[in-house]
């Protein structure tokens, strides 16, 4: 498990991260997800030791990173590609991390193994290919056999079988109980990929939800109704925490009613519907969606469903 | 996250291992071997100690009236200082091994990675110094006797000839490797607090080549009491047979360089245990 509090990185006057608080469980994988320049990086080098926070604390398994006596058995990283010297063959890259924690020879042929590595494990890690370095790097996060793992972009220049091989790896590990952090761009592998997400935008942090909630949300949970009858459905399907808005006259945005709800009533009123879709955001468009507000408005929590404010009725009692 | 899912997770809730001093200096070991580098610099100072040791000794003529020995800051030659004519030549490859050990990591990125498995820093610092000093005691400190053994035959029948049984010889080719051990363990030290090898190098040839020199532009008095205590003129006295009028005893020069050596790596240290990476 790891947890960050509060956590803060200045430098100078510019606050990477600000006061930042989140939790990656044990048995999830928990998508970290912001724009570029948000912060993700530099937290992640905090929880791994590597930079000291300005403020607040960040633990693994309930302690510092450096206070642990054998990190690499808490906690797998695999911060940026190619944190490796490529004058060094990848098999003696493994070993001399293993050697640190008296890890034995047989656990580093494995992981090379694992990462499919088997056939370049003596060759000079700099004539390495980005997927291979990937692979390199994913083999010495996993050396110890951690019960955490925390990898930054680890499915970046990977071919489509080395994606396929991260996305079981990982759902594998968090199925066995352990806790998975990684970062990602490609929204696409992360829908497929993570239970949970924690994005940031501007070091601050922007959602803390599960991927179905994100997605559910962003969508506005709605439906899209359309109807000739518009005006006349919207009494009809109106109630206390249902929402409905409208872009046009022979459309609603439903929230707050199941499709199969909206149905029933039409139906039994006589109404005839020509669409009833529940909307589904993809990840992308509703990540999109929130960074963009984090832009605009600095650091707007991303808390409550985006909402048309011109044609929303709310009809709460 | 139940309580039976925890336990299946094998072997990864039961770390009985951890980082030890041990693993860390066997860490570094193979991190030295494992490198090209390492074999190259090795090798260069070998092959520097012993050609220029062996040509000065050939080509040693007894001094004359208009030819008094260029080149011997003392001025006076014997057979010792001509097997270690290549001394500062190897001076600067081993100190640069030791920069390159250090200053390789970060500019590669390798550092992450060593510091994410020895968070507690200080380890890493200490094992790499004496891996590097200890590999360069045992060559330069061979390299040396083998040098004077083989000066020894082109000096056959000169005046100044000696043998490793005469007073002072084994004790200066010795202390020679000694002071090229230290001379790594500073270029670690440099490497370690500039994290740049061009940074690290150039400050070890300064430090060591030109800061000497710099003596002249002080007044005489001042500069009479400082440069026998600068790094490199300290560390000379170590090996050098005859002890001239302004320079410190082979002992005292030990002290003193390795006390630079000693700041230098507890500037290193702080500096490591500190910033981040």
């Amino acid at each position: 498990m790891i947890e960050a509090r509060e956590l803060t990185k200045r430098y100078g006057d510019k606050t990477a991260v600000d006061r930042l608080s989140f939790t990656v469980k044990s048995g999830e994988v928990t998508g970290f997800l912001g724009p570029n320049g948000a912060g993700k990086s530099t937290t992640m080098r905090m929880i791994a030791g590597l930079d000291a926070p300005t403020g607040g604390s960040v633990t693994v398994n309930g302690r510092a990173y450096a206070k642990h006596p054998a990190p690499l058995h808490e906690i797998g990283t695999l911060l940026e590609a190619k944190s490796v010297h490529p004058g060094r063959s990848a098999h003696n890259h493994l070993m001399a991390l293993a050697h640190t924690h008296g890890i034995a020879r047989r656990r580093v042929d494995e992981v090379i193994e694992l990462a499919g590595l088997s056939s370049v494990a003596g060759k000079r890690v700099g004539a390495f290919s980005l997927g291979m370095g990937q692979r390199l790097g994913i083999a010495a996060a996993l050396l110890g056999d951690p019960g955490i793992v925390m990898l930054d972009e680890p499915v970046n220049g990977l071919d489509p079988e080395g994606v396929l091989w991260v996305r079981n790896l990982l759902r594998g590990m968090a199925d066995e109980g352990r806790a998975v952090m990684l970062s990602s761009h490609l929204m696409s592998e992360m829908a497929l990929i993570a239970d949970h997400l924690v994005i940031v935008g501007r070091g601050r942090l922007l959602a803390d939800t599960t991927l179905d909630d994100f997605t559910r949300t962003a969508a506005g949970g709605g439906v899209k109704v359309i109807t000739d009858q518009a005006e006349r459905l919207r009494p009809l399907i109106a109630g206390p925490d249902v929402v409905i808005t409208s872009h046009s006259a022979e459309e609603l945005v439903v929230s707050g009613r199941t499709a199969r709800e909206i149905g029933m009533i039409a139906a039994s009123h006589g109404v005839p519907l020509y669409e009833l879709t529940p909307q589904a955001a993809s990840l992308e468009t509703a990540f999109m969606d929130l960074t963009r507000d984090a832009v605009e408005y600095h650091s707007a929590p991303a808390d409550n469903a985006p909402a048309d404010n011109a044609d929303t009725y709310p009809k709460a009692a | 996250m139940t309580t039976s899912s925890l336990s299946e997770a094998p072997a990864a809730v039961t770390p009985v291992r951890k980082v030890t001093p041990r693993g860390v200096v066997r860490s570094e070991w193979l991190k030295f071997w494992s490198l090209r580098s390492s074999w190259i610099a090795l090798a260069a100072s070998l092959v520097v100690l012993l050609a220029f040791g062996v040509i000065a000794a050939a080509t040693y003529g007894p001094p004359t009236a208009g030819n008094s020995d260029e080149g011997m800051s003392d001025g006076s030659s014997d057979a010792v200082s001509l097997a270690l004519t290549g001394s500062p030549l190897v001076s600067l490859i081993v100190g640069s091994l030791g920069v390159l050990l250090v200053a390789g990591e970060y500019s590669t990125g390798m550092i992450r990675s060593t510091l994410t498995a020895v968070p507690r820093r200080l380890p890493v610092l200490f094992s790499k110094s004496a891996v590097v000093a200890l590999l360069v005691l045992v060559l330069t400190a061979i390299g040396a006797l083998v040098a004077f053994a083989l000066g020894a035959v082109g000096l056959d029948g000169e005046k100044i000839s000696l043998s490793l049984g005469d007073e002072g010889v084994l004790r200066s080719l010795l202390g020679f490797g000694v002071y090229m051990a230290l001379v790594a363990a500073f270029g670690v030290a440099l490497g370690a607090l500039l994290r740049s090898p061009a940074g690290g190098i150039s400050s070890l040839l300064g430090i060591l080549m030109i800061l000497p020199n710099l003596t002249s532009l002080l007044p005489d008095s001042l500069a009479d009491a400082l440069e026998p205590r600068f790094p490199s003129t300290a560390g000379e006295a170590m090996f050098s047979l005859h002890r001239s009028a302004d320079s410190l005893s082979p002992g005292a020069g030990f002290v003193v360089f390795a006390g630079w050596v000693a700041l230098a790596l507890a500037a290193a240290a702080f500096r490591l245990k500190r910033t981040d990476v």
